[in-house]
This record gives structure tokens, C-alpha cells and sequence, in this order.
């Protein structure tokens, strides 16, 4: 404890002269309205805002589970949000901007942090971040689900195969969270990194070309993280809009 | 000539900043200066250094608040005239001025396991195949600076934590015998709780200052984490192994 404090006492909070708030404020500021979006578009407003335009179901509710006995006020989107978000907030990357921008801990790189005491991922609730593989399991069968659903915007009932700017945004969006996923440490570990000999037998040699793929595809896994936060909700926003009037949709169909 | 206006650490726990101005060419190094000002105008200075060119990892420091090599920082990324702050590494103990006693990176070495390698094959020798280490040599590449143990927020700002956590260099030489092809060591001695993998959080810090530009955290500490769940937090394995016997 003493050194803790000598620190700051010798030497002040830091003595970095760069702008070094400005990476986890941006970054905080950016979950921090992500989280308030979609608690708002698809836990508040629920069935009240309708989500489903024409072939285009917005991706907070893919796929659709609406079982007779659950009331009105609750929103379909509580059978399906639960995942990502336990994927979201176990996700290695997610957990090292929040760490930063939420709890400060630290705040930035060679910034003393404000709290006292520290046991990290050692103890509850923090070593719940363990469950990360679990959520991936989970996010993997999500992958095809949601390429259903991207397809699915190409078929209009009644006229059948053409294509809107809503089945571009959802084919987007579908291709982004698979890389995301596809980019996870986690399935890194699991496709080849656990591995000790790749050399040992035509099956560890295939895995280990299947890890140098998704190696690649790892080193930008913050890139695939954002950008795909930043398509699963404007892909909600634009359904949204679509069905409650607010745009119209450009497409090949007549009727829609 | 340009002139840098430096403000160097003197003394021990109880010292002080000292400003000084000294002149330098274009070209040169922190470290060249701080030798120069030792030259010319602190002759009693304390400083760590060995091979001036990024390989000894002896003139650590934190310049500007950032911990780095002064070997490895160029005057030309400062503008004329701007304050340079030099301070010993803060998390280690000061001996004095720009000298810090690194000697609990040594006892942490000690609890190291050491590499069991297989016996050699027929002929004689121990092969391995350059698929199976390439992913380590990147591991090989640490020159044992202590910055990222100095940058890592687990004892920089939590020093109870020293008898827990192994820090972030350790992890590196943790993953390199945990992956070695030929290494015969239990699964568990690489990730044992008492190195303190679970201290971690992946914040990046280490990999963000490391000289050697070592992907500390993606390539050594979140595998290590994720054997540790392999060993100890994943039901399905632990399933799997009470019905199929221990893999
Ligand atoms: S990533 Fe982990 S080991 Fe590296 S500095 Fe951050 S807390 Fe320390
Ligand atoms: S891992 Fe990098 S920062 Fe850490 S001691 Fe080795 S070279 Fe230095
Ligand atoms: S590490 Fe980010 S999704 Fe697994
Ligand atoms: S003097 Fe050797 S690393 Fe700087």
C-alpha cells in the first residue's frame, strides 16, 4: 500500500503531457449510447415500436420468438438480447474499454487509478468473465440465424425474390457480426491456439491453417467489434423507420 | 544548436526534480542527452545503460510520463524548447536518481518452471518443426526491460499485489514454455493461480509501451487465460473428462 501512495506523492497523479483522456472518454461515450439505444429501442419500446417492414425483421428480434402466453409489454427482443450481450460484455476486447473508460482501472496507461484496493479477474463478480466461451458457443449458432434473416430480406411474400436498400443493410450487418464472432480470442484459442504441436498430425496441420486465418482476422478484432456495433444498430434504427413510416424504402417490389 | 530543457530526477525516495538546459544535435537520443548533461553539468548522475541501440534493456525510464527506453526515444519527436520530464521507473523502489532496484523481477524468475523437454529421438537430437515455434519466437524477443512490469496497473498502483502476480514479462516466458512443442510439463504448471492470471485485466497497457513491440497481452496472456479455462472454468471440458478420463 505505501508505494501506492509514494507514487502519487513523488510524482502526481501522471505526468503524461499527451491527451491521454481522450481514447477512453470517446470510447466510454460510444457503449454508453450504444447501451442506450437499444435499451431503449428494443427493451422499452418493444411491441409498441413496430420492428418488422416488409421481409425486414430487425436484428434485436432475429429470430422472432413470440409465444402466446408472454403479455404485450414485454418485448420479444428479451429472448434474444441476452446473448450478445453476454457475449458483448465477456468479450476481451469489450472488457479492456470498459475496464478503462467505466471503472478507471486505469484510466489510462501510467494514470494512477482512484481505487483503493484491486484483485482484477481473480474474484466474483469479475471472474464471471470466465463464461466468455460459453456465450461463444451461443453466438456461433447466432451466425447462421442471422444470415437467415439477411437472406430472408430478398423474398417478399406474395412477389417473391428482389432487393431493397433494407436487405443490403442486413446482408451488411449479418457479414459483420460473423466477423466479429469469427474474430473472437476465444475461438482462436479453441480452433488452434491451445495446441502445443501443430506438426503432430494432418488434423492439428489443418487446424493450425485455420488458426493463421482467424489470427489474422483476431488482430482486428476491436475493428470488427465497433464495426459491427455500429451496423446491429443502425440496422434496428432503419427497420424501425421503415415500419413506423418514417422512411421509405428503396426496392424492386411493387407492393411494398 | 537546440537547446532541451530536461527535468531530471536526483536522489532517492526523498529527492527532487532538477531543471536543467542542455544543448543537443539533431539526431540524437534522450539517452545522448542525459549523457551529455552527465558530461557537462551533473557529473554524480546515476543512470542504467548498456548498448544504446534497444537490446540491453537497461536505460528504462519514464519520460514524459510514458515508460520507455532512452536509448530508444529521439530528441526529434520533441518540439524545441518543450519540458522534458525524466523519471526513474515509479513502481520499482528508487536506489538514486535515474537507477531503480528491479530485483523483485528476480525473485518472480525464480518461481518460473523451467522447460522439461523430451528425450531426443533416435538419432540423437531434438527436433522441432518450424510451425511449432514460430509462434514463440516472437516470445524470444524480450530484452527483460521491466517497463511493461513498470506500466502494469496491478502493482504499479496496488504493490500488495507483488506477492500474487507474476506481471506481464513473466506471463510472455509463461506462454513460451506452455506452447513449447517439445516441453513436458503438466498443463497446470503454466497457469497455476499463484502467477496471477486472473490479476490481469487485459488492459493492454504492457503491450502498449513493450520496445520489442511483443503482442504481450493478445498472444501471451488472453491464450494462457483461456488454457487457465480449459484447466479450470469450463463445465463442458470438465464434463468431459470425468466421462472420457483426463485429456
Ligand atoms: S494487460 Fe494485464 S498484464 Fe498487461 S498491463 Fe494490463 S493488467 Fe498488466
Ligand atoms: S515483454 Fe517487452 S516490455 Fe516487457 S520486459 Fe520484455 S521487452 Fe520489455
Ligand atoms: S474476445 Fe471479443 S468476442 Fe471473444
Ligand atoms: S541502453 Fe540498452 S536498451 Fe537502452
Amino acid at each position: 500500500m505505501a508505494q501506492a501512495t509514494d507514487i502519487q506523492r513523488r510524482y502526481g497523479k501522471t505526468q503524461r503531457v499527451d491527451r491521454w483522456w481522450i481514447e477512453p472518454a470517446l470510447f466510454g461515450g460510444g457503449l454508453l449510447a450504444f447501451v442506450i439505444y437499444s435499451t431503449v429501442s428494443a427493451l422499452i419500446l418493444g411491441n409498441s415500436w413496430h420492428f418488422e417492414a416488409g421481409p425486414y425483421l430487425s436484428p434485436f428480434f432475429e429470430p422472432l420468438i413470440k409465444p402466446g402466453w408472454v403479455p404485450e409489454w414485454i418485448s420479444p427482443a428479451v429472448f434474444i438480447l441476452w446473448a450478445p450481450l453476454g457475449f458483448r460484455t465477456t468479450c476481451y476486447y469489450y472488457r479492456r474499454t470498459y475496464y478503462r473508460s467505466f471503472f478507471m482501472s486505469p484510466p489510462g496507461c501510467a494514470v494512477t487509478e482512484p481505487a483503493k484496493s484491486y484483485s482484477g479477474e481473480s474474484k466474483f463478480p469479475f471472474i464471471l468473465q470466465n463464461a466468455h466461451r460459453l456465450f461463444l458457443y451461443v453466438a456461433l449458432v447466432f451466425i447462421p440465424i442471422l444470415w437467415y434473416g439477411a437472406l430472408k430480406a430478398f423474398w417478399l411474400d406474395g412477389e417473391g425474390l428482389g432487393v431493397g436498400v433494407g436487405s443490403l443493410i442486413l446482408t451488411a450487418n449479418a457479414f459483420l457480426l460473423m466477423m466479429y464472432t469469427l474474430s473472437c480470442h476465444s475461438l482462436r484459442h479453441l480452433i488452434g491456439g491451445g495446441l502445443d504441436c501443430f506438426s503432430c498430425s494432418n488434423y492439428t496441420r489443418t487446424r493450425r491453417k485455420a488458426w493463421d486465418i482467424l489470427s489474422l482476422a483476431n488482430e482486428h478484432h476491436k475493428g470488427w467489434a465497433w464495426a459491427s456495433l455500429i451496423s446491429v444498430g443502425l440496422a434496428d434504427l432503419y427497420v424501425h423507420l421503415v415500419a413506423n413510416g418514417v422512411l421509405t424504402d428503396l426496392n424492386t417490389w411493387s407492393n411494398f | 544548436m537546440p537547446k532541451a530543457h530536461l527535468k531530471v530526477w536526483r536522489g532517492d525516495d526523498s529527492g527532487q526534480y532538477v531543471e536543467y538546459d542542455v544543448e543537443y544535435e539533431e539526431g540524437m537520443v534522450v539517452l545522448d542527452v542525459v549523457h551529455r548533461l552527465q558530461a557537462t553539468q551533473a557529473g554524480d548522475l546515476a543512470i542504467r545503460w548498456n548498448c544504446k541501440a534497444g537490446k540491453c534493456g537497461s536505460c528504462s525510464a519514464e519520460i514524459n510520463g510514458k515508460p520507455k527506453l532512452q536509448c530508444m526515444t529521439r530528441m526529434g519527436t520533441f518540439i524545441d524548447g518543450e519540458t522534458i520530464t525524466i523519471a526513474p521507473l515509479k513502481t520499482f523502489p528508487i536506489i538514486r536518481d535515474l537507477v531503480t532496484d528491479v530485483s523483485w523481477n528476480y525473485r518472480v524468475a525464480e518461481t518460473m518452471p523451467e522447460l522439461k523437454l523430451s528425450g531426443p529421438d533416435a538419432s540423437g537430437h531434438r527436433r522441432m518443426q518450424q510451425i511449432d515455434i514460430d509462434r514463440e519466437q516472437e516470445f524470444r524477443k524480450c530484452i527483460e526491460c521491466y517497463i511493461c512490469q513498470d506500466v502494469c496497473h496491478v502493482i504499479r498502483d496496488h504493490p500488495e499485489n507483488q506477492g500474487n502476480f507474476a506481471g506481464p514479462r513473466f506471463f510472455v516466458q509463461l506462454a513460451n514454455v506452455a506452447m513449447h512443442p517439445l516441453d513436458q510439463n503438466p498443463k497446470s504448471a503454466t497457469v497455476a493461480h499463484g502467477f496471477g492470471l486472473d490479476y490481469c485485466n487485459i488492459t493492454k497497457c504492457c503491450t502498449d509501451v513493450c520496445p520489442e513491440g511483443i503482442h504481450i497481452t493478445d498472444n501471451a496472456i488472453i491464450p494462457l487465460k483461456e488454457r487457465r479455462v480449459d484447466e479450470y472454468y469450463d463445465p463442458i471440458r470438465a464434463i468431459g473428462r470425468k466421462l472420457f478420463g483426463k485429456k
